[in-house]
């Protein structure tokens, strides 16, 4: 079973040159840490920042200058810095080309749920419904299941969805799952140690299992 | 040149009454405008509508508000740390709009533009969406959002002249430059006023036409909510 930052890890490979990404808060933040240093990418912060840099020395810390996350952070060169409503423009433009995110609930046609536990917990949406409507590629960072066990990869979302038939990939602790147009989980990867049944057995939407399934390589 | 200037911040909102719609600029409280809150603040005012990303945290900007109930309604994107909100959501005394951000974001620019709808993919298949006209536009499906305007509008800004030119800083523009063209009244408190003619025109964000009052602030806190650090 991986910890969260070897799912962070494994989503690092799926980074390619040159692109501009968005990371959403949790265990998506942590993939700016494996990212290669050997491949350019920029990475968006929806508050208005191309060009988040790591998080700052003590002494360098600037109130105005924070993530999606409201974690303080500095700017690699070559950023750029401006306004909510561009910011959402070059999000809609299809100009970002890969958004991580977390989910709650991920369903077998790529529909994710992660903004709202109705009675519960009722956080907002924030820029996730934004960015799942209009990015040409979306992966899902998650836990397989739910602290009491439930699978969190349904046949159809339970919770309110945040989009619809949208993530094409989804990286949990257990597994790397693509989601097929069809519909469907088509299991990709294993994570060491965890067999075929056990993730079948905790995927609730449908699982497609076809020959071998390599073991993940988190080195 | 139009001198914009006035005194401070208790000048800033004095006619700010109940029932006023509000939109207050800010991401997290990063750029909120913090004279113009603490000014409210010691106002008897009431059933405020705010428009505003966020809603502060307990004990800090807009969550100052929501403790001595103030407010009617919020119009937001993410609450998600302030206790107080929640507690107010979920108990039915406040009335809460939640949209996707970069619909905010473009609500608010299209009430300064004047353009009073416009659609957009974001929230399409979700709860957003209820009672909205959805439209085909190349095969994929977007939903029409309206403008949003305000009676007033406090902003924050770094550097400002008293023509109410201003120019943000770091991540701290956000929400701000779109707000302070949606208000009939911008309130625009900066960290450091100048005279007009001494900032650089090239580098202006907010034109002053948008700009009805501008003040110098004082005493900024600037909370950080995630002290985040490399070693």
């Amino acid at each position: 079973m991986l910890d969260k930052n070897q799912i962070a890890k494994r989503i690092a490979k799926e980074v390619k040159n040159g692109q501009y990404i968005n990371l959403g808060i949790g265990i998506p933040t942590l993939v700016a840490n494996y990212i290669p240093n050997d491949l350019e990418v920029v990475l968006q912060s929806e508050n208005g920042l191309l060009g988040i840099g790591p998080f700052p020395k003590e002494d360098d810390i600037d109130p105005d200058l924070i993530n999606a996350g409201k974690q303080t952070i500095t700017m690699t060169k070559g950023s750029a810095l401006f306004s909510s409503a561009e910011s959402f423009a070059m999000i809609r433009g299809g100009h970002v080309h890969l958004t991580i995110l977390g989910a709650m609930e991920v369903s077998e046609n790529g529909d994710i749920a992660n903004w709202k536990i109705p009675g519960k917990m009722v956080k907002g949406m924030g820029g996730a419904m934004d960015l799942v409507a209009s990015a040409e590629n979306i992966i899902v960072a998650m836990q397989h299941c739910s602290k009491d066990g439930k699978s969190k990869l349904l046949k159809t979302c339970s919770l309110p969805i945040t989009g619809i038939k949208c993530v094409k990939k989804v990286v949990t602790d257990l597994a790397v799952l693509k989601i097929l147009p069809e519909g469907g989980f088509k299991l990709l990867e294993r994570a060491p140690g965890i067999s075929v049944e056990e993730i079948r057995s905790k995927t609730e939407g449908r699982l497609v299992v076809e020959g071998e399934v390599p073991e993940m390589d988190i080195q | 040149m139009i001198n914009k200037t006035i005194k401070d911040a208790d000048e800033a909102v004095k006619d700010i009454s109940n029932n006023a719609v509000l939109m207050i600029g800010g991401f997290g409280l990063s750029g909120i405008p913090e004279n113009s809150i603490t000014a409210l603040l010691k106002k008897d005012i009431s059933g405020l509508t705010c428009i505003s990303n966020n809603a502060g945290v307990d004990d800090f900007g807009i969550g100052l508000m929501l403790k001595k109930r103030m407010v009617k309604k919020m119009i937001s994107s993410y609450v998600g740390e302030n206790k107080e909100f929640e507690r107010q959501l979920l108990s039915g005394e406040l009335e809460v709009e939640l949209i996707p951000q970069g619909s905010l974001a473009e609500r608010v620019r299209a009430g300064g533009a004047g353009i009073p709808a416009f659609f957009t993919p974001a929230g399409v298949g979700t709860e957003v969406a209820e009672g909205k006209e959805v439209r085909e536009f190349h095969g994929k499906l977007y939903l029409m959002e309206r403008w949003l305007r305000a009676d007033f509008s406090l902003v924050k800004a770094w550097k400002g002249d008293t023509a109410g030119n201003l120019i943000f800083k770091g991540t701290a523009r956000n929400f701000n430059p779109m707000m302070a063209a949606a208000g009939t009244i911008t309130i625009a408190e900066v960290e450091e006023l100048v005279e007009a003619g001494s900032l650089d025109p090239n580098q202006i964000h907010t034109p002053g036409i948008y700009v009805q009052r501008i003040y110098q602030g004082k005493d900024y806190e600037k909370r950080i909510e995630q002290k985040t650090i490399s070693q």
